[in-house]
């Protein structure tokens, strides 16, 4: 017979040198997960800057010859803003009654099943898939031709999956004490909602939007189906073919010259800016909404 | 405005369970009734068909009547809203809106309900805070927000929050189970002042607390797993606790069991 004796022991070596080597694989992960990130803004920033100017950002490509320097990407910026600016009026209000159907109203019905598993199905369309569709659809079939337009209805198609679910996700972790609460003052279902669970996810919710932003403000494909290309402003989307920076910076890196490839950097450059301010204009806006104000 | 509450016959049900069966019972205006009685004995299910807040679940239901002064509350043409209105209510963990500052949370029912003047809004808010025994302990920072306050101050917005609509009855689930002592005691001597205007019903886990607080005390017990619980028997506190007609509560308040 042994009796137990407790002692207090110090850690192990074989549990010291097992915590060395996972610290270790921990830091090399991240190394290789942080390489391509930091030589990807590297290469952008560098060769963009070139000719990131005034010029760039005030001209479009209108009687610029194939070889001439200058030129700018006034065009692409417009359009981008406006297609992306369409394409999120078109996507959040859908996407956000959707979140709250489901979340507020569906509560696992047969309608809200069907609708949750079309969403799941929509984020597994490819972007070419819904350029093509809107290009037989509405280009083709309805004969209403290439127009910013028709490249922000591709675009939502792309956004509307992403904007459901992270509003669903951010609805749902809205604790159901603050909906009962409301309810126990005597406030009507649709007035809760307003007033109690939006606010709360707001933060969320923005986020979210921000991220299906930043997801198709790079889309290249469908746009190119959608919006064609052209080198001169136009800024109507209603009415003929537009540019947008990603068709800039395909149109321009295919172009043999130095100057164009100069040009695609900075198109990309500006893209990559666009989206981080965005982002920033999101972050303002929840930091400003999110503690509670003065009366 | 206190208003009696007449019940009879009451069940409810989660989906198939039926979580509480049978009830009759009076509450008298401008008095405390606790509810005691084991865990999982519908004391809370029972308190939220008071208000109309069961049926906010999905799949649950009753069956009965309750009668506030001389309207059913399960009447055909009741709007559950305005018994809600008329009935507030305090959970048992403190649910301050986190984005409305601790003016907009006492606020809350009155804006969300129409709209009021500055001024009057001001008025009811210092008013329902001083009955909440927090207004000192708040005035200095009404547009901070509501979440940063201690548990048991919390607790007191909310019952500011509640009265702010005026409401005839106010029901409390375990309002002081996640506080400190000091809370506790702040919020049982609000509930005794609050008595004289509303009617007010409270659950406790807790003996003294109920032997303290209220006029009335009904227990409720299960008569075993899985069977829906039941008003044993309703009386005086006073008797509930000297002198109770059932065997099952004296078990109960003597701590021999639940
Ligand atoms: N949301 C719910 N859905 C299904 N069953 C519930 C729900 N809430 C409570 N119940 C059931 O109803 C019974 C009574 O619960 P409850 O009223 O919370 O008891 P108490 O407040 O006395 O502890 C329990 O059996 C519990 O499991
Ligand atoms: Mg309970």
């Amino acid at each position: 017979m042994t009796t137990t004796i407790h002692v207090l022991q110090p850690v192990s070596m074989g549990r010291r040198v097992k915590n060395r080597i996972v610290q270790g694989l921990v830091w090399l992960a991240f190394a290789i997960a942080v390489v391509p990130l930091v030589s990807v803004i590297w290469l952008v920033v560098t060769n963009g800057l070139k000719r990131f100017d005034l010029e760039f950002l005030t001209h479009s490509m209108r009687n610029i010859g194939p070889r001439d320097a200058g030129g700018g990407a006034y065009h692409a910026i417009l359009g981008t803003l406006e297609q992306v600016g369409l394409a999120t009026l078109i996507s959040v209000p859908i996407g956000l009654l959707t979140a709250i159907y489901l979340v507020e109203y569906g509560s696992g019905g047969r309608l809200a099943r069907s609708i949750s598993f079309f969403v799941d199905v929509m984020t597994g369309i490819p972007s070419v898939v819904a350029g093509l569709f809107v290009l037989a659809f509405w280009v083709l079939i309805l004969g209403l031709g290439y127009s910013g337009f028709a490249g922000a209805i591709a675009l939502s198609i792309l956004m509307l999956p992403t904007v459901v679910r992270s509003a669903e996700e951010m609805l749902r972790l809205v604790p159901n004490e603050l909906r009962e609460a409301s309810y126990a003052l005597g406030v009507p279902k649709w007035k809760t909602i307003m007033r109690v669970v939006l606010p709360t996810a707001f933060t969320g919710i923005i986020t979210g939007v921000m991220l299906a932003i930043a997801r198709v403000a790079g889309e290249t494909a469908p746009l190119l189906l959608t919006v064609f290309i052209t080198d001169s402003i136009n800024s109507d989307p209603f009415d003929g073919p537009q540019m947008g920076l990603p068709l800039y910076v395909f149109d321009q890196a295919q172009r043999p010259n130095i100057t164009a490839t100069d040009r695609a950097w900075t198109g990309a450059l500006t893209l990559i800016l666009i989206v981080m301010l965005l982002n920033l204009v999101a972050r303002l806006i929840s930091w400003w909404r999110a503690p509670a104000k003065g009366r | 405005m206190a208003k009696q509450i007449e019940v009879s016959d009451l069940d409810a049900y989660y989906g198939s369970h039926k979580a509480i069966e049978g009830i009759t019972m009076t509450i008298e205006p401008r008095s405390v009734t606790a509810f005691i009685g084991p865990s999982g004995c519908g004391k809370s299910t029972f308190l939220r068909t008071l208000n109309r807040m069961h049926e906010v679940i999905p799949g649950a239901r009753v069956d009965g009547k309750i009668l506030l002064e001389d309207q059913d509350l399960y009447g055909d043409d009741i709007d559950p809203v305005s018994v809600r209105r008329t009935v507030g209510m305090v959970f048992q963990r403190p649910n301050p809106f986190p984005t409305m500052s601790i003016f907009d949370n006492v606020a809350a029912g009155l804006r969300l309900n129409g709209r009021r003047s500055k001024s009057e809004l001001e008025g009811i808010v210092e008013s329902s805070l001083k009955d909440a025994n927090l207004w000192n302990e708040v005035k200095d920072r009404l547009n901070k927000p509501g979440s940063g306050l201690s548990g048991g101050q919390q607790q007191r917005l909310c019952i500011a929050r509640a009265i702010a609509v005026s409401p005839a009855v106010l029901l409390m689930d375990e309002p002081c189970s996640a506080l400190d002592p000091i809370s506790t005691l702040a919020i049982e001597d609000l509930i005794s002042k609050l008595k004289n205007e509303y009617t007010i019903v409270i659950v406790t886990h807790n003996m003294q607390q109920a032997a303290r607080v209220s006029d009335k005390t009904a227990f409720f017990n299960l008569a075993g797993q899985g069977q829906p619980g039941k008003l044993i028997e309703m009386d005086e506190t006073s008797k509930i606790f000297t002198n109770p007609t059932q065997k099952a509560t004296e078990d109960y308040i003597t701590g021999r069991f639940g």
